[in-house]
């Protein structure tokens, strides 16, 4: 086999860069998700340095990308988790959706932009980064505060809304009328009812299928059948990414737990590689002139989000501070508007640049806001290095191991039970 | 004791209790395994106030040293103190569906609120299983739980 010398070495560079950039990020603890695309705008045309050798690897591996992130968020999330979220939050969720859509609708309308444009803007301004906004508040250590669940709640309806708003879309983006839309939308709609009653009904079976002792076996399997359904989905003009999703929806339990712990990793390489490849199609020249308009739109929809938030926490009965916590942290948009644009972009080149300058704005301003968001005590201290593997002094050891032998053999040590 | 449980969706769930000094105490359960520990100060939830996080294997250990000395002395008569306990034993057949797979995988105490103390394999007895201890056709499994809880265990394992 011949080896592509400068395919592995432009590709080695690149990931090393973007780990670094990663680090870098870690450390300020904000997403590294605008670092990406950074770096694909500096490799892309009219950038500092480009990988003509590795371009069709990140063009194919940013579509396994947008597949593998839709579908571990499905696999994130469970239908009690909806219907509970919606119960509890459908005011919120209402209002999250209008204050936040609206001013992404009237920016494409005044910039002049089709039905497709405007959609796609008015999506990639509604949607929260639930990624990045779930990460933050563990790390901010705000897990046990009253305002966390109704944030979260927001979150959770804002992915379910994508799964109908994305074949959408997808249909609107490419021309379609809007019979063909409707359809498309309630193909998917169609196909979500039937994943959640899949799930509710046969889920021993399905995660018969699917999960296996063996991790190998596990990757494939559900990889493999994702790609599948990801590709009859393009077929019927549903997006893959949403055949992805549903996936995830289907998958419950223990077996999407072996799933999400199989493909995470994974999920983390091409979704890298996916914001690269954003960054890649939009020419850095164009950015600068949207830079007025992204920060106009950045400011009035953090202020929309920090709406949304402030009257969805106070129906869980949290105060002024609460309120105004919850509405920070919904301001970080990320990998979601990123896909919208991804979906929508091929037709639009100026938007593209918009939303990318957008998300890059809020992706760093977001956490930033958040972090800063009053609180009673002193600033949260920063996250404990997770990796101590090896560092551990040998007399600590005795500490992990098991206690002193229970006296009878089953007697005791309940908590090692099946689950 | 009333114990709150607070859903937080896509990240776990919060368990919320005040002990006997009006403490108001949380301990968030993340799916990740997870474990943070939080107290309110005053009566107020709206900020909670970081303690300590525990990775799933500290927070065993924490639980074996809250519970074990309690547990081990106990356990012996549990079955005859506590009125609607007791013991059982379910055969994996041949034919069931777990035969092979991990005892996790049956999800038995979070469907039953059973729980499998032991696996008698043969001459062996492998006492507190783990979730990745491997069923084998033959294996005598022992639980203990209510009256209707092991018949659950059994139907689940039997298929």
């Amino acid at each position: 086999m011949h080896t592509p010398i400068a395919l592995l070495l432009e590709l080695g560079i690149i990931l090393a860069v973007l780990s670094l950039l990663g680090t870098v990020a870690r450390r300020f603890a904000l997403s590294p998700v605008p670092l990406y695309l950074l770096a694909g705008l500096a490799l892309g045309d009219g950038g500092l340095a480009p990988v003509p050798a590795a371009r069709d690897f990140v063009d194919t591996g940013a579509a396994i990308g947008v597949i593998l992130l839709l579908l571990v968020l499905g696999l994130d999330f469970t239908v009690r988790e909806f219907t509970v979220s919606l119960r509890r939050h459908r005011s919120s969720a209402v209002i999250d959706l209008v204050l936040n859509a609206a001013p992404g609708a009237v920016a494409g309308w005044l910039l002049g932009l089709d039905a497709g444009g405007i959609l796609a803007l008015a999506g990639a301004t509604y949607v929260s980064s639930s990624g990045i906004v779930a990460r933050l508040l563990g790390d901010l250590r705000r897990l046990g505060n009253r305002e966390t669940p109704a944030v979260l709640s927001v979150l959770v309806v804002e992915d379910f809304v994508m799964a109908a708003y994305l074949p959408l879309l997808a249909v609107v983006a490419s021309g379609g009328t809007w019979w063909q839309a409707l359809l498309a939308v309630a193909a998917a709609m169609t196909a979500v009812t039937a994943a959640i009653a899949v799930s509710w009904r046969w889920s021993q079976h399905v995660g018969r299928i699917l999960s296996h002792p063996d991790a190998e076996q596990v990757l494939l399997r559900v990889l493999g059948i994702t790609l599948i359904v990801a590709a009859l989905a393009e077929i019927i003009h549903v997006s893959a990414a949403v055949g992805a999703f549903l996936i995830g929806l289907a998958l419950t339990g223990t077996a999407a737990d072996r799933a999400r712990a199989v493909l995470s990793p994974l999920r983390d390489l091409f979704a890298a590689v996916f914001f690269l490849a954003l960054g890649l199609t939009v020419d850095p020249g164009d950015l600068l002139p949207m830079l007025p308009a992204a920060a106009a739109l950045a400011v009035v929809t953090a202020a929309t989000k920090v709406a949304a938030g402030w009257y969805a926490a106070r129906r869980e009965g949290a105060g002024r501070r609460g309120r105004l916590r919850a509405g920070t942290a919904l301001i970080a948009r990320g990998e979601f508007s990123v896909v919208i644009i991804g979906l929508a972009a091929p037709a639009q080149g100026r938007l593209a640049a918009l939303v990318t300058t957008y998300v890059m704005l809020l992706a760093v301003c977001g956490p930033v806001l958040t972090r800063f968001a009053p609180t009673r005590q002193a600033a949260p201290r920063p996250p404990a290095p997770r990796d101590r593997a090896g560092g551990r002094p040998p007399h600590e050891v005795s500490a992990a191991g098991p206690l002193p032998a229970p006296p009878r053999p089953g007697s005791g040590r309940d908590a090692a039970g099946p689950d | 004791m009333d114990v709150n449980e607070v859903l937080l969706p896509g990240v776990g769930l919060r368990y919320e209790f005040v002990n006997h000094e009006g403490d108001r105490i949380g301990v968030v359960a993340q799916r990740s395994g997870d474990f943070e520990l939080v107290v309110y100060p005053g009566d107020d939830p709206d900020e909670a106030h970081p303690i300590l996080r525990l990775t799933s294997q500290e927070a065993d250990t924490l639980a074996e040293i809250l519970g074990a000395p309690r547990i081990a002395e106990r356990f012996a008569d549990l079955t005859r103190e506590v009125p609607g306990l007791s013991a059982g034993q379910v055969e994996v057949r041949p034919g069931s569906p777990f035969a092979d797979r991990a005892l996790g995988d049956t999800r038995a105490r979070t469907r039953t609120g059973a729980s499998i103390v032991a696996i008698v394999r043969g001459e062996d007895v492998i006492a507190s299983p783990g979730p990745g201890q491997t069923l084998r056709a033959g294996d005598i499994l022992v639980v203990i739980g209510t009256r209707e809880g092991i018949a659950g265990v059994q139907r689940i394992v039997q298929g």
